[in-house]
């Protein structure tokens, strides 16, 4: 079951690496991102089971917590084109 | 499975390094530097170094990428169009070469019997856990044994980013903003 799940997870990968490669908008790339973050979440919590050490979870988990954080920051820059920006400013981000 | 996992990553690798090679537009290159970190992040899990991976996400995947993105906020979002030339190329395939002809000589992965695992490799996997009380071989040996080593990776890394915070800072002042 882990062995099929780690199949799939490497189809998902691929088909979201294609995504960031052609995304035709910065959005489809970040998104590209996000879903390989988490498609890299759970490859390590199933080469964890795979390998009969489920340690690995804590990895997996910290993962979770980077990618979410780097996403966010990649969309405050989208939006306001400055990583410093405290949000209540308007101005055109690299976004468009 | 675990071989499988891993050409089919490295194939992975491979195919986002060309990626980051061949697009123009520096925000996918960003993308895609961000996913050739967690891919490598992965791979260093399936070699068995998590403490490894953990570095390489939280520096790779978040701090590089947003360290990138402010740079490509504060400078321009397009690379310029290069002419191709010849020499590069072959100056790096030949020194890949070189490379892969000095790897041969390697003893095999995880060969046991090698000389730099017969000195004191054997001490730390025996008496670590006493000596230090750290559960984990790599972290023991990072942070107690080699604890100076660390710290001096530490002051390089901090003394980077006070570098990086007094040029930022510089140029916020200049402008007449509050810095962060």
């Amino acid at each position: 079951m882990f062995i099929a799940a780690a199949l799939g997870l490497l189809v998902t990968m691929a088909m979201a690496l294609a995504r960031a490669y052609l995304g035709p908008t910065i959005y489809d790339r970040i998104l590209a991102v996000n879903v390989f973050g988490t498609k890299t979440v759970l490859m390590i919590a199933i080469v964890g089971f795979l390998t009969d050490r489920p340690e690995f979870l804590d990895v997996a988990l910290v993962y979770a917590l980077i990618n979410f954080i780097g996403v966010i920051a990649a969309l405050k820059v989208f939006k306001y084109g400055d990583l410093g920006a405290d949000g209540s400013r308007r101005e055109e981000g690299l976004g468009k | 499975m675990i071989d499988v996992l891993d050409y089919v990553m490295l194939f992975f690798l491979a195919a986002t390094a060309i990626g980051i090679v061949r697009l123009r537009g520096l925000i996918a290159v960003v993308m895609l530097s961000g996913i050739y970190s967690l891919l490598a992040a992965s791979l260093f899990v399936i070699l068995d170094a998590p403490d490894v991976a953990l570095t390489e996400a939280a520096v790779g995947v978040g701090a590089a990428t947003v360290l990138m993105l402010g740079t490509v906020a504060l400078t321009t979002r397009e690379e310029k169009p290069v002419r191709f030339r010849p020499l590069p190329l072959v100056v790096v395939v030949v020194t890949g070469i070189v490379l892969i002809y000095g790897t041969l000589s390697l003893p095999p992965f995880g060969a046991a019997d090698v000389p730099a695992r017969l000195h004191v490799s054997p001490l730390y996997l025996a008496e670590g856990y006493e000596q230090t009380g750290v559960p984990n071989i790599v972290t023991a040996v990072l942070a107690s044994y080699r604890g100076f080593d660390t710290l001096g990776e530490v002051v390089v890394i901090m003394a980077a980013g006070v570098g990086v915070i007094a040029l930022l800072a510089g140029r916020r002042s200049g402008q007449g903003e509050k810095g962060e």
